[in-house]
């Protein structure tokens, strides 16, 4: 579970500081400092631009800029799982686009959306290098090759009761 | 002494289910009371038969392929151990037709030993690279690289030693080394390969690049796809540092190189060099004009190399061994060895490093043992998702850059997608106009508009207009011409070689069994 968020909450603001502090010596600090925070929140809560900005010198518009410029970066909390299916040529061959098809049916919701309940985020990839053995997805942070429909329902059903 | 198992922790093994292998491997033993050694190795890919367990008897190795965790107790049982006969067995793994028939330079070691352990690392020819770097005036280095005729394996396939030189020549108080290993390149995993299965080669290689030029640091630009690469690079860095082997004074020689390992953040075009150098000083990734050159005026204005992990990686042993011996291999102006990855619809997917020269039907047919579906092969796209598709009557082109060329195709980082006769040739230049539209950086308008306006253009085509066909062609032309970067310059490439390859696939009327539009 990821913590709960909000401006006033201090342990949350304790480990942005401590995040800009590691960071302030480093060149182009930027992306690893957004990573730091995606790492520890799930997400880079409105709260943490300010603060980035003000230790970068930087707009908070141009922090925001660069969030929005990158896929891999989120300001909204994620749903609880998270799957990326591959959409790029290698798996489109081996059935990626069936897959995904199946993947928002079972799910109740398209690409970038997420299930009703808010158990799964569909997102997604493109090309996770495990092209020869397609197709493939990531769920969480583990990958997955050769899914078929059936593979998929099974992965699915194994994070739910996880 | 217990007896050595490899079962890969490559992602595409892991992504089969070999940290499930590998536990029940080391369950089961411990259940017999059969003392093992569980190594985790890179793979040998042959992504067909992983997870692929291997168990050293004597000198070789024998392989086992594709173990499940269910498989483990009857390999157990059939004495899998003295590398005992069973139905998952296949033979030696270095006298597999697949494996036997490469040259392995870059990918020597890859598969072969713990990607973490510096002592095989050292123990395989490691570090001899530049321990006679060390003894060499920096110019020379140059002319070695130069001498073995190594071109960028990122795309571009630019002469490394020229670029190289550009860079030594310059005069500034910082100079970088800037390792490009974003590897966005759909059907392409060879970086990914050596990072997880011989990062101290790419490390290798960077110091020696540093050395040959006045650099002193260094950054290895991962993309997020890669998690474990990004791990092993970081952990091997860290060794690499404590043995000597990077930071100051290396080995002695008074030379420093500091090296840092940095995630990027799921953005295609941030593959482009100067994009990617925005993205390392925290900045959108937006492409820069050129001129200046990158090896002029690169990260923070200072001369900097930008090399593709592939690239980077050959230098080792191009110094170890000498430029003659790696010349040796090749054809025409395409010299030494590229690591080809088969993907998609293949039944033997995986890397084949071959010298240039190899021919697609070669590689389809008797590495790839045709489509995995069984059905005839149609097309296949050569060079990531800006490459062109080529037909049936293009499988003798050799993998040269210049015959590439010559049939309006790239060779790229060396991607392999292989389609059946299933493929709507229609659907997938749609992608690639799409996929263009969607990882545009927006600086110039023959990309940003020109890849919206493709999209709309095939969507015609589908719908019946059959003058969408030549404004899709004028339309092409000027994404080709006037477009500042290879991203909407090269996405022409796989729109013009569908139409013109399969025009019956973009016939008016043309509505083939898998033509649900793919509005994402
Ligand atoms: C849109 C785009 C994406 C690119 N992506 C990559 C990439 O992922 N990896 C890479 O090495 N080169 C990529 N390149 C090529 C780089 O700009 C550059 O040519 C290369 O890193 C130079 O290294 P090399 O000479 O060793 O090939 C890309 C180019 C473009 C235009
Ligand atoms: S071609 Fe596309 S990606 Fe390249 S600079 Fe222009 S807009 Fe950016
Ligand atoms: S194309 Fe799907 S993993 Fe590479």
């Amino acid at each position: 579970m990821e913590p709960v968020l909000n401006t006033q909450n201090t342990q949350e603001s304790v480990a942005i500081d401590r995040i800009l502090e590691n960071h302030c010596q480093q060149a182009g600090a930027l992306l690893p400092i957004l990573h730091a925070i995606q790492d520890a929140f799930g997400h880079i809560p409105d709260s943490a631009v300010a603060r980035i900005a003000g230790a970068l010198n930087q707009s908070c518009a141009e922090i925001h800029g660069v969030i929005s410029f990158y896929q891999h970066f989120r300001s909204e909390p994620a749903a609880r799982h998270t799957v990326h299916v591959c959409q790029a040529e290698a798996c489109q061959a081996r059935g990626g686009r069936e897959l995904t098809a199946h993947a928002e049916r079972v799910l109740g919701c398209k690409l970038h959306e997420h299930s009703p309940d808010r158990a799964f985020g569909l997102e997604a990839v493109h090309c996770l290098g495990l092209c020869a053995s397609g197709p493939a997805i990531q769920l969480d942070d583990r990958q997955h090759a050769r899914v078929d429909p059936a593979r998929l329902d099974q992965l699915l059903h194994q994070a739910r009761e996880a | 002494m217990p007896i050595r198992i490899f079962v890969p922790l490559d992602s595409a093994a892991r992504a089969v289910g070999a940290d499930e292998t590998a536990a029940a491997i080391q369950q089961e033993a411990a259940r017999r009371g059969e003392p093992v050694e569980l190594v985790r190795n890179g793979s040998r890919g042959m992504f067909w038969l992983e997870p692929l367990v291997e168990v050293q008897t004597g000198a070789a190795r024998i392989a086992y392929g594709p173990v499940g965790a269910g498989d483990v107790a009857s390999l157990f049982d059939a004495g899998f151990l003295h590398g005992g006969a069973h139905e998952l067995a296949q033979g030696p793994t270095e006298e597999l037709p697949y494996l036997r028939d490469q040259q392995r330079l870059t990918f020597a070691r890859v598969g072969v030993i713990a990607p973490l352990s510096l002592a095989e690392y050292q123990a395989q020819h490691g570090y001899a690279g530049l321990r006679r770097a060390l003894t060499l005036p920096p110019e020379a280095i140059v002319d070695e690289v130069s001498a073995a005729g190594l071109r960028g394996r990122g795309g571009a396939a630019f002469p490394t030693g020229i670029k190289w030189r550009t860079v030594a020549q310059a005069e500034a108080d910082q100079k970088y080394i800037l390792c490009n290993a974003d590897e966005g390149d759909s059907g392409t995993f060879s970086d990914r390969m050596v990072m997880e299965g011989d990062p101290f080669m790419l490390l290798e290689g960077m110091t020696i690049a540093a050395i040959a030029v006045g650099a002193t640091r260094g950054y290895i630009y991962v993309r997020s796809e890669y998690p474990q690469a990004l791990a092993i690079l970081r952990e091997a860095a860290t060794l690499a540092a404590r043995a000597g082997l990077l930071g100051d004074d290396i080995l002695g020689s008074g030379r420093s190189f500091h090296l840092e390992v940095r995630q990027a953040a799921g953005s295609y075009v941030c593959g482009e060099e100067t994009a990617m150098m925005e993205s390392l000083e925290g900045k959108r990734g937006i492409v820069r004009a050129k001129p200046p050159l990158p090896a002029l005026s690169g990260l923070y204005g200072k001369p900097s190399v930008v090399n593709n992990v592939i690239s980077l990686a050959s230098v080792p042993r191009i110094l170890a061994n000498g430029a003659t011996a790696y010349a040796a291999h090749g054809s025409g102006r395409s010299r030494g060895t590229l690591p080809i990855q088969l993907g998609g619809n293949i039944r033997r997917g995986g890397l084949v490093e071959r010298a240039f020269g190899v021919t697609l039907r070669e590689l389809l047919y008797d590495y790839g043992g045709g489509s995995a579906s069984g059905r005839p092969i149609r097309a296949v796209q050569v060079g990531g998702p800006l490459g062109a598709y080529l037909t049936e009557a293009q499988f003798d082109l050799p993998l040269d850059y210049e015959a590439f060329a010559a049939a309006d195709a790239v060779l790229g980082h060396g991607g392999v997608v292989v389609f059946d006769d299933t493929v709507d040739m229609l659907q997938q230049a749609r992608h690639a106009m799409a996929f263009c539209a969607a990882e545009s950086c927006g600086k110039c308008t023959p990309c940003r508009i020109g890849s919206t306006r493709g999209v709309e253009l095939i969507d015609q085509l589908r719908a019946g207009e059959a003058t969408a066909a030549p404004r899709l062609r004028e339309l092409c032309a000027i994404m080709r011409k006037a477009s500042m970067c290879a991203m909407g310059g090269m996405t022409p490439y796989p729109v013009l070689s569908a139409l013109d390859h399969f025009p019956e696939d973009f016939a008016t009327g043309a509505c083939p069994a898998v033509a649900q539009g793919e509005a994402r």
